[in-house]
This record gives C-alpha cells, sequence and structure tokens, in this order.
C-alpha cells in the first residue's frame, strides 16, 4: 500500500526532466525523444487514475496517447531526415528559417 | 515495516528517475536513446505494479521496440555526433528554468497535499478482455479515427522522406 501521490509525483519529476531536456538540449532527435519523455510521464499518470478510480477508460487513453505518439515519431522523423539533407546539420540553432 | 509494493516502486522509480537524469545529461544522442528505453522499460513494470498488463505489454513492445528503434536507426543514419555546446538564449535562462521549478514545485505540493488515498498490488486488475470490450464499444469511434491518423502519418512520412528526383 502506497499513496497515489508517490506515483503521480513521479510522473511530474519525469515531465519536468522532459521539458527541462526539451529546453536545453540542441540536437533536434534529442529533443523529439524529450517529447516521448514527457508522453510517458503523462502516461504514468493515466494509469494511476485508472487504478485508483478503478475506470479502464484511464488505460483506452494510454492506448491512444501510445499510438499518437507513434505515428508523430515516424512524421517527426522523416522531417528530421529532410532537414538533414538540405542543411546537414541536426543542431536547431543552425535551422532558423522555413524555408527549406 | 516496508511492504513489498513499497520497496518494488522505490526501486524502479529510481531507475525511472536515474534513467531520466542521465537522458538529460548525456551529449551523445546515442546515450541519450539508451537511457530512455531504460525508463520505458522501468515505467512498464510500474504500470504492471498498478495492474495494467496490457499496457505493460505495449509499453515495451511499441515505445521500447519499435519507436526507440526507429529512433536509434535514424541517429546512426545520419551518423549524429556529441552536440556542440552552445549558449541558450537568455530568455530562456531566466524565464525557462525559474518557470520550470516553480512548476514543479507547484506540482509537488499540491500532490503531497491531496488526499488521494492509496494503491495496493492486486487492487485494480484490468485483464486485456476488459480493456478490449471498452475500446471497441465506448471507444470505436476514437479507434477508428486514430486508424486514419495512422494511415496519414505513413503516407507523409513515405513523402517527406523520399528523395527529390531531378
Amino acid at each position: 500500500m502506497i499513496p497515489l501521490s508517490w506515483y503521480l509525483i513521479l510522473g511530474a519529476i519525469l515531465f519536468a526532466i522532459g521539458v527541462a531536456s526539451f529546453l536545453i538540449k540542441r540536437n533536434i532527435i534529442t529533443i523529439f525523444m524529450s517529447i516521448e519523455l514527457m508522453l510517458n510521464a503523462v502516461n504514468l499518470t493515466f494509469v494511476a487514475f485508472a487504478s485508483h478510480w478503478h475506470q479502464v477508460s484511464g488505460q483506452v487513453f494510454v492506448f491512444f496517447v501510445m499510438v499518437v505518439a507513434a505515428a508523430e515519431a515516424a512524421v517527426g522523423l522523416a522531417i528530421v531526415l529532410a532537414i538533414f539533407r538540405t542543411r546537414e546539420t541536426l543542431n536547431v540553432d543552425q535551422v532558423n528559417l522555413l524555408k527549406l | 515495516m516496508l511492504h513489498l509494493h513499497t520497496i518494488l516502486f522505490l526501486i524502479f522509480a529510481g531507475i525511472c528517475v536515474a534513467g531520466a537524469l542521465n537522458f538529460l545529461l548525456q551529449r551523445h544522442p546515442v546515450n541519450s536513446a539508451l537511457s530512455l528505453i531504460v525508463v520505458m522499460g522501468s515505467l512498464a513494470l510500474l504500470f504492471l505494479l498498478l495492474g495494467a498488463e496490457f499496457v505493460a505489454a505495449v509499453q515495451i513492445i511499441v515505445y521500447a521496440g519499435a519507436v526507440m528503434v526507429l529512433f536509434v536507426f535514424v541517429i546512426m543514419l545520419l551518423n549524429a555526433g556529441e552536440e556542440e555546446r552552445t549558449r541558450g538564449s537568455r530568455v530562456a535562462l531566466f524565464l525557462g528554468v525559474p518557470g520550470l521549478i516553480a512548476f514543479f514545485g507547484l506540482m509537488c505540493w499540491t500532490l503531497s497535499r491531496s488526499q488521494l488515498g492509496q494503491v495496493q498490488i492486486g487492487g485494480y486488475y484490468v485483464t486485456t478482455q476488459e480493456l478490449g470490450i471498452a475500446l471497441f464499444r465506448e471507444f470505436l469511434l476514437p479507434f477508428e479515427i486514430t486508424s486514419v491518423l495512422v494511415l496519414v502519418a505513413i503516407m507523409g512520412a513515405v513523402v517527406l522522406a523520399r528523395k527529390e528526383r531531378q
């Protein structure tokens, strides 16, 4: 028996680390991965609340979040490939134009 | 007296936070990706502690298996090296970091004050059957819309990653 708030605080810690690495990192792929970390933190919160209120729908939401994250990763990495072909860099400081 | 649940939670939460901090501190993208896989694996075990067996399996198969393999593949394809140190913007330093600390502190303060009660192992257990029934009855329309989304994402990825022919 542990308090539910421990799980929620763990989710908050992971989300904060994800936000911090989103702000600090300069590599565009690592920035994408920190988005995945934030989504995982939210998933933990969903599952903890589903377990607390005895609702299946929380876990269904986690399923949808995973599907959307997979789709986002596929499209995002394709955009990274397209950027790398034209700019030949992965540093976001050097990718400051919308035009490819 | 420490219960088994407490011990397991502390172990896997510690691994989670350590992996996330390692993700933040490593400078090479491959190291960051591998520590993110550690975070996802221990999150799957925390899902099992919360009685979500299907979500735990999908977390391993889809996240650690498919999405992270895609990331590692792209990192190796583009031959991404260590990121160079650059000076961040001043706005990020003076607004972003205090904002993040304030957000995190507020979350922890609110959560530690809340009277949400306890969770225990086996207190609530969702089988794959129950999840499937919920998914294909209550959430049938979102499920179908998700399939359209995945189709659009596949086509977008193929179009974006294709080489331009002159």
